[in-house]
């Protein structure tokens, strides 16, 4: 075990797999020599060469295509998008193409060993530009993984998981916590499940649904909830696509009650959809309406970053709302 | 090419010096001149008959499936085509070029390329008829191809998104240690796509040995060249991006073959990108969803039906002796038969069982798509009459 902080482990996540596998090769804007603007790819052109660690012209639409056509082709690339609020030139190549590549061929060739890194979140002052939380665009897409870990243990277990995993996967790392969050990390060669929630804390009053940074949040306004007597049960989702519902929904069956909070604007966030499937599951087991703390459906401010955050205040009315419904 | 980065000594000047028509005049290479005769002072690329009468033969295939599947579009057997007509010298002369090992990655109008690999009539039949025979599934629209064991990527519709695909692929092959290049074919209405830009970009900086090989044929559907760019064709862009570049007669079917020949070997020897602008003309609509008369003449036509490149290379064979008109007649037909006699097959052949529907999306069908599934069946199952193609299937 060392301690780590989120990029450290995930250094050593794309260490652990680059050394096992020569296929792995991992490129993207500045991420070699330099090592990356948030340096997750630090040294690891030194100890690989410039063949499997490489910088890319600044391209996302060119990043994602190339890389699929290298996935295509039976190399295993982990591609970096420098933030998640300029994936966007690659929308076309990852919803058209990598999500499509196997069905559309009858699997004779598919995008499945790529795995797309890229940061996302607010609370580092970087205004529309650096904090978006897009993920609901990519939920859209079949074909598609998407993977979000919430700190360095997490971080390095999912993405050797999502590396090898046959099938694409985005891999959103909410860069607020890059530093910010320090744990225990084992140094061998480990996997988190894709797919499968997480049960934080147990609970008995009211489920409380967050991924990535946000599960800290959903922790302190339990805190603050149970110096009222409310148990709260903290999942943190950890992957958006495919989601593990029969975990959601096992959890809401015993507490009567969802909330669930995201970063995202509201509307057409990820917790629509959640909320449509639990009241689907568990009509008869809810004791209130399922609440949503989410982003404003505003573009996200800079001066208004705090206002804007679905932060431990807000879901500490909400879970009050919730329980006296 | 000279790289002019910020570390490069770059010459000053004291005038204000615009440059204007580009920097250098870019010709087209030409073996067969239009009437077929070798060009005075052109190299005749070594050739054997053998390779020679299956270009030939590749070619006159196209035109014939082509005509037959205009054909059956029209009489409401199959939903959509896209012919080649006028372009088989530039993709049958560039796929016979390369070696068997070499990916294809083409955009949609290249079957001459993948009758060249041996793509075979009940092949093409079962693709169009989108049945279970068709090793897509049946999941795209007739004319996107597909086809692992001979190295031809499946078509995409998104036009130009197999360009960086195709830098990446060469990358990964050179990464393999393979003696092998990607081809990458786009029309210049593709090419103003940012994905051409993105790619070929990338494939020169990141050293991938690619052919990118650009169908000028005049028309993006009714957009014709002089609204798609204002600058020396696609060839331009090329020598901007720092690539080997070469202009041929697409129509030129030795032209073609050996400029694709000197390509691959530049491509495999330096680890460098190739682009080749093939100037040519489709003679045939964009596809059976539109009508040229509607955006160009018919004196334009007929000027290029003279340039026929099948006409052309005709006339080269019989020079050599390698062309007997009256056995080839006879070789038409019996294509004619064979083409109308696998159509009528594949148009039987069922499509795939409904379970096929949530396969391929991800490796195995997640819950969410199990569920999906099986909702869907027990639909069917209930207005069986309604689903006539996979009720049977659901019992």
């Amino acid at each position: 075990m060392t301690q780590m902080n989120l990029l450290q482990a995930i250094n050593n996540a794309l260490i652990t797999a680059m050394t096992e596998d020569e296929k792995v090769m991992v490129f993207g804007e500045d991420v070699g020599h330099f090592g990356g603007v948030f340096r997750a790819t630090s040294n690891l052109q030194e100890k690989f060469g410039k063949a499997r660690c490489f910088n890319t012209p600044l391209t996302e639409q060119g990043i994602i295509g190339f890389a699929n056509g290298l996935a295509s082709q039976g190399s295993v690339p982990v591609a970096e998008i420098q933030f998640g609020d300029y994936i966007f030139p690659a929308f076309d190549q990852i919803v058209n193409e990598t999500a499509k590549f196997r069905y559309r061929s009858g699997g004779q060739f598919s995008c499945g060993t790529l795995t797309i890194r890229t940061p996302y979140g607010g609370g580092i002052a970087g205004g529309h530009y650096h904090s978006q939380s897009p993920e609901a665009f990519f939920a859209h897409v079949p074909g598609m993984k998407i993977v979000i870990p919430r700190n360095p243990y997490q971080a390095k277990g999912l993405l050797l998981a999502s590396i090898r995993d046959d099938n694409p996967v985005l891999f959103m790392e909410p860069k607020k916590l890059y530093r910010a969050s320090v744990s225990e990390v084992p140094d061998e060669d480990y996997e988190l499940p894709l797919g499968k929630a997480d049960i934080v804390q147990e609970g008995k009053d009211i489920t409380l649904l967050a991924w990535g940074a946000q599960v800290d949040i959903i922790k302190k306004a339990a805190d603050m909830a149970l110096e009222d007597g409310v148990s709260c049960e903290i999942i943190d989702l950890r992957s958006i696509l495919p989601w593990d519902r029969a975990t959601v929904c096992e959890s809401v069956m015993r507490t009567g009650r969802l909330l669930i909070n995201h970063e995202a604007p509201l509307t057409g966030g990820f917790a629509s959809e959640i909320a449509a499937s639990v009241q689907e599951q568990c009509f008869l087991y809810l004791e209130a309406p399922i609440a949503r703390v989410c982003g404003l459906d505003t573009p996200y401010p800079l001066a208004h970053e705090k206002e804007y955050m679905p932060d431990e205040l807000k879901t500490y009315e909400a879970i009050k709302r919730t329980m006296n419904y | 090419m000279i790289s002019r980065n910020h570390l490069a000594d770059i010459k000053t000047t004291n005038q204000v010096n615009i440059i204007r028509n580009g920097i250098v005049d870019i010709p087209m290479l030409q073996v067969l001149s239009p009437d077929g005769d070798i060009v005075s002072g052109a190299t005749v690329p070594d050739i054997q008959e053998e390779t020679a009468r299956k270009m030939f033969d590749a070619m006159h295939y196209v035109r014939v499936l082509d005509e037959r599947m205009v054909a059956a579009q029209r009489q409401g057997r199959i939903s959509f085509y896209l012919a080649c007509t006028g372009e088989e010298a530039s993709t049958v002369g560039s796929a016979a070029a390369l070696s068997d090992n070499d990916m294809i990655m083409s955009q949609y109008r290249e079957q001459g390329a993948l009758a060249f690999r041996g793509y075979t009539t009940k092949q093409f039949m079962n693709q169009m008829f989108s049945n279970k025979a068709d090793p897509n599934k049946g999941r795209q629209m007739p004319i996107h191809y597909g086809d692992k064991p001979l190295n031809f990527m499946t078509i995409s519709s998104p036009l130009g998104t197999q360009i960086p695909q195709a830098a990446g692929y060469a990358y990964g092959q050179k990464m393999a240690g393979k003696e092998a290049v990607t081809i990458c074919y786009f029309g210049e209405g593709a090419a103003s796509e940012g994905d051409f830009h993105a790619g070929v970009n990338m494939a020169a900086v990141l050293n991938c040995p690619a052919i990118f090989f650009c169908r000028n044929n005049g028309y993006a559907i009714s957009t014709p060249a002089e609204e798609q760019f204002a600058g020396d064709g696609i060839a331009s862009r090329g020598i901007g991006y720092g690539v080997p570049t070469l202009r041929v007669d697409g129509n030129d079917v030795l032209a073609v073959y050996q400029a694709t020949r000197k390509a691959r070997e530049l491509a495999l020897a330096e680890n460098t990108p190739v682009l080749i602008e093939a100037m040519t003309y489709r003679l045939a609509a964009h596809s059976t969803s539109d009508d040229p008369t509607g955006y160009r003449s018919k004196e334009e036509e007929e000027a290029w039906s003279k340039k026929d490149p099948i006409a052309r290379f005709e006339k080269w064979l019989s020079g050599k002796g390698w062309y007997d008109a009256p056995a080839y007649a006879k070789h038409l037909d019996t294509l004619r038969q064979e083409v109308l006699a696998e159509l009528k097959l594949a148009e039987k052949v069922p499509v795939c069982d409904i379970d096929e529907i949530v396969e391929d999306v991800y490796d195995t069908p997640p819950w969410h798509l199990q569920e999906q599934r099986d909702q869907l069946k027990a639909h069917i199952a209930k207005y069986p009459g309604e689903y006539p193609k996979t009720a049977g299937g659901v019992k």
